[in-house]
């Protein structure tokens, strides 16, 4: 890992980050990588990582609330709105 | 005249109940300490204005006979749970400004019983943090001795009780937030079943890991808040149906046989005041006629490689909705890329950038396989390894930590030593178990009785286990 790797990891993530912490933070993460690495020698065989017993349940998708009942209270939370909607620059 | 020092819940029931005192007043008891002690202190973020105002309501309830044992108990509420109306920013400049638009699910179950929140308490931002350093806000300090952290990240929470400003607090636990601050402090803490509490209005940091427990003063009330907030919820779709309690539900009074994983216990960097107090602790079991047995959990020394996998992996991904749009803090860049940039790279603190860095680096093409994939295997080996461990044993014991609290700015420029100062509570998250950590005894460091903290753990929705033990436990830590 070097400089340009955290440059990279921090525009994929969308976090500006100073030039300064950016060296102090490629620190950082080779010694949390080189800590973490040791995970490499469990030998785990054959095992599917799908296979957990992590659970999810959906609920069925009825009963909705009444619309636009919670609009307000969101939309009041928001930097910009205009006519209900968010306002952000243009994107393309 | 409240004595609020000698309080617990149950004794504040009988007196509410009796009349001795009304909630307003015992509410008032509570404001007068934190104005005295949250200046020096800084457990709390924000007094709320109208504690009074719910404490009249309780005291309605209460006159009804409509009490229940939380009508008019003064509580903390962690600033990463969500509240109506009310400011919830997890101690992060990025939510500075940020009012709940719903109340998280245990504070829906809390209202109804009454219950006085007198104001939300300060965090490690984003719950990311070992000692409530990383709060956006200022540094709590542990009332115990001032120089020192609390220990974090439910650092607020825990200085709350402590210092007497709350009679109960709710804290969250992902790799230990709620049990190694109160060890560090000497309270109770309860890390409760992943799925036995509703995460719906928790801020999300490690999904698979999160859950909201009670932090109090005595085992007992433990166990008043987490029987009131417990239960499935259709809004946390993780969460379980009561009837998973009831199919676990001991039978008999077969002495209980207590697990210490010994090979654990030699992991460098362990205080020898440490060992010597757990091992004081396992002759008093012994002493009551308890069998202890020795575990081997052989996976578990991985624990806190696999945690600073997963947990930075899912918080990097549950953070990318503050972005500057949709609510909190935004700030305006030349283009909407900047605008999310700037907003991010302003708002969140320096351990929050780290550790979604990091997570974005570990589920990144490339890297996905051999770390985030390999780190799910190897935590269900952890899994599997606490489920053997638990065929012989009713409970496992370690201490909560592996050193009493550390002096404020100790260990807050090398993060990977505060990482490794989670040992004993993180493996309990990543096999989703139910953890208590309860007072049991002192190390003298310069003049201060720094408390150390004994954990218990018990398998999946199996807390009675706990109480019952940690009752047990209390009971003969004091005798001496």
């Amino acid at each position: 890992m070097d400089l340009n790797d955290v440059k990279k990891l921090a525009t994929l993530a969308r976090v500006d980050i100073s030039n300064e912490e950016q060296k102090n933070l490629l620190e950082d993460l080779k010694a949390i990588l080189g800590y973490v690495d040791q995970i490499q020698e469990v030998i785990t065989g054959e095992i599917n990582p799908a296979a957990n017993d992590l659970r999810n349940i959906l609920r069925e998708d009825v009963d909705p609330h009444e619309s636009g009942e919670f609009c307000f209270d969101i939309l009041n939370e928001a930097p910009s709105t205009e006519d209900g909607y968010l306002k952000v620059k243009k994107i393309l | 005249m409240v004595d609020i020092e000698n309080l617990d819940i149950k004794k504040a029931h009988k007196h509410l109940t009796d009349g001795d005192f009304s909630a307003v007043e015992l509410t008032e008891a509570y404001l007068n300490r934190i104005k005295k002690q949250n200046s020096e202190i800084y457990a709390y973020l924000e007094i709320f204005k109208d504690a009074i105002d719910q404490a009249k309501k309780a005291d309605e309830l209460i006159k009804s006979g409509q009490a229940t044992l939380l009508t008019g108990i003064p509580l903390a509420i962690k600033d990463n749970i969500l509240i109506k109306g009310r400011t919830a920013s997890a101690a992060s400049k990025i939510l500075e400004n940020y009012k709940a638009t719903y109340d998280a699910t245990v504070i829906k179950k809390l209202k109804k019983e009454g219950a006085v929140f007198l104001g939300r308490t300060n965090m490690d931002e984003f719950a990311m943090g070992s000692s409530t350093e990383n709060s956006g806000f200022g540094v709590t300090k542990n009332p115990v001795d001032l120089s020192r952290v609390p220990g974090g990240s439910s650092g607020g929470s825990v200085a709350s009780v402590a210092m007497n400003g709350a009679l109960g607090a709710l804290g969250s636990d992902t790799g230990g937030s709620i049990r190694q601050p109160a060890s560090f402090c000497g309270m109770v803490g309860l890390k409760t079943t992943y799925g036995s509490v509703s995460r719906y209005g928790l801020m999300a940091m490690g999904s698979s890991f999160d859950q909201i427990g009670p932090i109090t003063k005595n085992v007992e009330d433990a166990e008043i808040i987490f029987e009131s907030i417990k239960g499935q919820d259709k809004m946390d779709s993780t969460s379980y149906p009561d009837s998973i309690y009831l199919k676990n539900k001991q039978k008999g009074n077969k002495k209980k046989i207590i697990g210490v994983p010994t090979d654990l216990l030699k992991t460098k960097g362990i205080n020898k005041a440490v060992l010597d107090n757990f091992n004081d602790s396992i002759e008093k079991f012994k002493k009551e006629g308890y069998e202890i047995k020795e575990v081997t959990l052989p996976n578990i020394k991985y624990s806190l490689a696999v945690y600073y996998i997963i947990m930075p992996a899912e918080a990097s991904t549950n953070l990318s909705r503050f972005d500057g749009i949709r609510y909190g803090l935004s700030v305006s860049g030349e283009k909407l890329f900047d605008d999310y940039s700037k907003t991010r790279g302003e708002g969140f603190g320096e351990e929050v950038r780290r550790r979604i860095i990091l997570g974005t680096h570990v589920l990144s093409a490339g890297y996905y396989d051999a770390y985030y994939n390999k780190a799910i295997i190897v935590r269900k080996l952890i899994e599997d390894d606490f489920k053997k461990a638990f065929k012989e044993v009713d409970v496992i014991i370690t201490p909560t930590t592996p050193t009493p609290a550390f002096k404020i700015g100790e260990k807050s420029n090398d993060p990977l030593k505060m990482y490794l100062a989670d040992i004993f509570t993180v493996p309990i998250n990543l096999a989703g178990l139910p953890a208590i950590s309860i007072p049991s005894g002192y190390e003298k460091q310069e003049g201060s009785d720094l408390p150390l903290g004994l954990q218990i753990v018990a398998p999946h929705f199996k807390e009675d286990i706990l109480f019952e033990m940690g009752k047990v436990f209390e009971k003969i830590s004091k005798s001496d």
